[in-house]
């Protein structure tokens, strides 16, 4: 069996950063595994432009962004394999992919980053009644039969949910001729960015309709329409409420789910809120030397996001098999989300030995004004920063200094919350 | 005098803005910092956008290549600029900055390819 120092598994915007900084870091004995047939994993089906202006200061579209980490890839001599779908990870770090080339292989690694990214939520996952005909796409399959396979999709669009993908679909369909009618979001609040919505519905007059779900799907073969209504507080239908919209096609952008199959094969602890695992401040998984980053850890918004996080698990991948930062002793203290803070990565920081500063980033549970995000270290208030406004659909951070800890030497619990200010 | 009301896109605040439009004075009001001002005057003087979209592409194992205008073009002209989009082919091998339309709707802004595309094989 081949051994390899590092494994990455998944060739998308994560894939490729952590590659390129563990080649960085000193570890050229490394491999990217990709199910598809070209690296930049769902980058190359987001042809819409906005990526990269944190990295790059510039504004690019999804394949532009790609590219500049595949000619890194490239150019740094990384190796990789296309068309390598991997298929089960053991706790001993014993790689099984299957490729059209190669057949089975088993190979094992020193130190695995996984960065298979999420996937979107099914409409077996909705709970939609009504019969099961074609028609009806996740927004994301949607934006892969148009963007990259070159089909129409549908001419009469109904979109269910407001996340940035459906979003962007409204638009791009729009475009391409179609008649997007409506887009319907559960929430009385939407998941999307706030340029998307005026960019993408606003500039066609395309009606978002807030607090509103699909309750009926007509059509046997083919859908012919669909029916939405308002839904109360507990997002229950409200009798009465129902407009029938014809439509040759539903799409649905209701929400996204790390795709951790392999994860939880590993054995590791998952995290309920998060459906990626539970990582510590060097973005390590239960598993010594399995490190997550990316989609697969946590839902991103931006992916200039995921290149930063992706490009730290990479480097501390690296370090890991180059045995640096062996030291016995550890202090490990818990990070707690509250009031309003739905989660935070990493769920862990071991405080000895950590580097000087570690990003902690998270969600919010509601849409709030003016409020506080605090930060609290066994009870004590360190740091309070007033935020105008925050939204679920946006990551937020914090970051903490390693130097903070210094005064408390016996430190258990960190809690960052909002707090009315 | 016209009014009209807008979403800053400036950040997640996301302000609402009234915009008051007599001749060739233009106020602002609802924002609160000076992004929102600035965004708010610009739509209603020369509203411009980005264009992506793709075209067929022939000889690859892809079936369409993403191109973007090359910079933003005025607002009322992203569906002839759609129109021209829709009715070219590219032929592989494609390289990102590709020019794919010269002159795009008249707007004397290019179309250029944003993906790199291999022959097919």
């Amino acid at each position: 069996m081949k051994q390899y120092d590092i494994v990455v598994i998944g060739g998308g915007p994560a894939g490729l950063a952590a590659a390129i900084s563990a080649k960085k870091a000193g570890v050229s004995d490394l491999l990217i595994l990709e199910r598809d047939a070209t690296l930049g994993g769902i980058l190359n089906q987001c042809i819409h432009n906005g990526f990269g202006l944190h990295t790059f200061k510039e504004e690019l579209t999804g394949p532009e962004y790609a590219a500049r980490f595949i000619e890194q890839v490239k150019e740094m001599e990384v190796p990789y394999k296309l068309g390598a779908m991997v298929l089960s990870i053991s706790p001993e770090k014993v790689i099984t992919y299957m490729s059209k080339t190669e057949g089975l292989v088993q190979i094992s690694a020193k130190a695995i980053v996984l960065a298979m990214g999420c996937r979107e939520r099914p409409r077996g996952a909705l709970n939609i009644p009504g019969f099961r005909p074609a028609g009806i796409y996740s927004a994301g399959t949607a934006q892969r039969l148009m963007n990259i396979e070159g089909y129409s999709v549908g001419k009469e669009v109904v979109i269910l949910g407001s996340g940035d993908i459906g979003l962007i679909m409204a638009r791009r369909m729009t475009l391409e001729g179609a008649n997007v009618k409506v887009v319907a979001e559960l929430m009385p609040y939407s998941g999307g960015l706030k340029r998307n919505i005026v960019q993408c519905l606003n500039d066609f007059n395309i009606p978002l309709k807030l607090s509103h779900t699909v309750v009926g799907i007509d059509g046997k073969d083919r859908i012919t329409g669909v029916t939405i209504a308002e839904v109360d507080a507990n997002r229950q239908p409200i009798p009465g409420t129902e407009i029938h919209y014809d439509c040759d096609t539903l799409l649905l952008s209701c929400g996204l789910i790390p795709e951790n199959e392999l994860t939880r094969e590993i054995g590791v602890e998952m995290n309920r809120v998060t459906s990626g695992p539970n990582v510590d401040d060097k973005l390590q998984t239960g598993a010594p030397g399995v490190f997550a980053c990316g989609n697969v850890l946590h839902v991103h918004d931006l992916v200039d996001h995921v290149s930063s996080e992706a490009a730290l698990a990479g480097e501390n991948a690296a370090a890991y098999v180059l045995a640096e930062n062996q030291t016995e002793k550890t202090h490990k203290v818990t990070l707690k989300a509250e009031n309003g803070v739905r989660y935070t990565v990493p769920q862990t920081i071991d405080v000895e030995n950590m580097r000087d500063s570690v990003t902690v980033r998270f969600r919010v549970a509601d849409i709030y004004h003016n409020r506080a995000i605090s930060v609290y270290y066994d009870g004590q208030k360190i740091t309070s920063r007033k935020k105008r406004v925050l939204a679920p659909g946006e990551m937020e951070q914090v970051v903490l200094k390693k130097s903070s800890f210094a005064e408390y030497p016996d430190l258990k619990e960190i809690v960052i919350c909002t707090e009315e200010v | 005098m016209e009014t009209k009301n807008l979403t800053c896109i400036g950040c997640p605040m996301g302000c609402s803005l009234t915009v008051s439009i007599d001749g060739e004075n233009i106020t602002v009001a609802g924002n609160t910092c000076p992004v929102g001002a600035n965004y708010a005057k610009k739509e209603v003087t020369n509203p411009t956008r980005v264009v992506t979209s793709s075209v067929r592409v022939n000889g690859a194992d892809i079936a369409r290549v993403s191109v973007k205008t090359a910079c933003d073009i005025p607002k009322n002209k992203i569906f002839d600029c759609m129109k021209e989009i829709s009715a070219v082919e590219m032929t592989a091998p494609v390289c990102i900055g590709d020019v794919v339309i010269e002159n795009c709707a008249g707007t004397g802004v290019a179309v250029i390819a944003t993906k790199n595309v291999p022959c097919a094989g």
